[in-house]
């Protein structure tokens, strides 16, 4: 048995153990890499998440939803921060990170690439962006890796606030006046697609799912996480008296779950290839962030060779 | 644009928060700082926007030292192995007794 084969059966039987990895175990190269792939992934996704909501701090309609909306902003620039450091715990280096998302390179989840055009929206994507969000990140909570579980642990605890609030912001409209409800209803009819494509295609169509299941990269196959979410939110929706803009949606009894349309996942994959609607302003918005911080950065540094010296 | 110095990464800090008065320091998680008033800021920042907080330690990443059983020469063995250390190991006072009576 070679060194490495006598390295794999230990790290696999760790993880059919239901152990952790922690980033000074040895592990394949696959399984480092498509870790950094998906934490990577994962940080971008919350930090291009501030930025549809972003413009609406202002045009909040009261101090309790502006202060909601600020904390749940915060969370996500934190949350990007609690994942770009799990990566940086297998070798991915933070500025390189960063810097891939700023060219382009790297991708994020495409539902950031859209635009908040109403305040039914803030609540939109907070209830059915975040709650897509919680339904996958709940899942790998039992991800093999340490680092990446542990801050998903912190990550799940934090945002059930996020679509709380953002059900709240929905349900207002929706019992408000006509024009309210009909605001609503239009958050609804756009988000509810981006929501569900959160989950990524159906694991027949993607070429990592396997291993990734049998190394507890992903924990569930993307259609048990998405359908776990339409049987949650569906009925949210009917109560409120809103409706879903798929009218293929109905109850099955014999799978004891909600059947829904098909998504259309060639549009999917031009999205993630060319990104969405808003991508060039959103990447021009985060690149505009790092240079006009340049000087605070250049600040801290300087300050800090000020302080080795006199120390 | 050209990248300059402040493109570098800052150091790697790990936190640890005590949560409570009576319990011990905690480690939350890392974060990346210019120096120590910074790393202390940003932990606030970082790790402590909800529930108590009574002390915040940071630490620098580099200066961790750390042993790891299949890796250091260091054996620990015997803290699994060595069982007089464990109470079950010693009879009491009621299989004292019991012996006795028998």
């Amino acid at each position: 048995m070679s060194v490495d084969h006598a390295e794999l059966v230990h790290f696999e039987g760790t993880i059919n153990q239901g152990l952790s990895i922690e980033p000074d175990d040895w592990m394949p190269g696959r399984y480092r890499q498509s870790l950094v792939r998906m934490i990577s992934q994962h940080a971008h996704s919350e930090i291009m998440g501030m930025y549809p909501e972003a413009n609406w701090i202002s045009q909040a309609p009261s101090l309790r939803r502006k202060i909601a909306l600020l904390a749940k902003i915060q969370d996500e620039a934190a949350h990007g921060l609690y994942l770009y450091s799990a990566a940086e715990t297998l070798g991915a280096q933070r500025s390189k990170n960063e810097s891939e998302l700023r060219n382009g390179r790297a991708k994020y989840s495409n539902l950031m690439d859209n635009a908040a055009t109403s305040w039914a929206d803030v609540g939109a994507i907070a209830w059915l962006g975040d709650g897509a969000g919680i339904v996958n990140q709940v899942s790998l909570q039992d991800n093999s890796y340490g680092p990446y579980a542990r801050a998903l642990q912190r990550i799940c605890q934090e945002e059930s606030f996020h679509q709380r609030q953002g059900y709240e912001i929905i349900a207002v409209l929706a019992k408000g006046s006509a024009a309210q409800k009909e605001m609503a209803q239009s958050a609804i009819d756009r988000w509810w697609i981006p929501s569900l494509m959160m989950f990524g295609p159906p694991d027949s169509l993607s070429s990592h799912s396997e291993q990734s299941l049998r190394w507890r990269i992903k924990c569930e196959p993307n259609e048990v996480l998405r359908q776990r979410f339409v049987d949650d939110l569906v009925p949210q929706i009917v109560d409120l008296g809103l409706n879903l803009p798929d009218e293929t949606i109905k109850w099955n009894d014999t799978r004891q779950s909600y059947d829904y349309g098909e998504i259309d996942w060639q549009h999917f994959k031009d999205l993630v290839s060319k990104g969405g609607f808003q991508r060039a302003e959103r990447l021009e918005a985060r690149t505009n962030a790092w240079y006009e911080g340049a000087w605070v950065r250049e600040a801290a540094l300087a300050r800090n060779n000020q302080l080795r010296k006199a120390s | 644009m050209k990248p300059s110095e402040s493109d570098k990464d800052w150091e790697l800090w790990e936190v640890f928060v005590r949560s409570q008065k009576g319990l011990a320091h905690r480690h939350v998680g890392s974060l990346q700082a210019a120096n120590h008033l910074m790393a202390l800021q940003f932990a606030r920042d970082l790790y402590c926007r909800r529930g108590e907080v009574k002390s915040v330690w940071v630490v620098p990443s580099r200066e961790v030292y750390a042993a790891h059983p299949d890796k250091s020469n260091i054996s620990y063995e015997a803290g699994s192995t060595n069982r007089f250390r464990d109470p079950e190991t010693y009879i009491t006072h009621s299989e004292a007794k019991a012996s006795d009576a028998s």
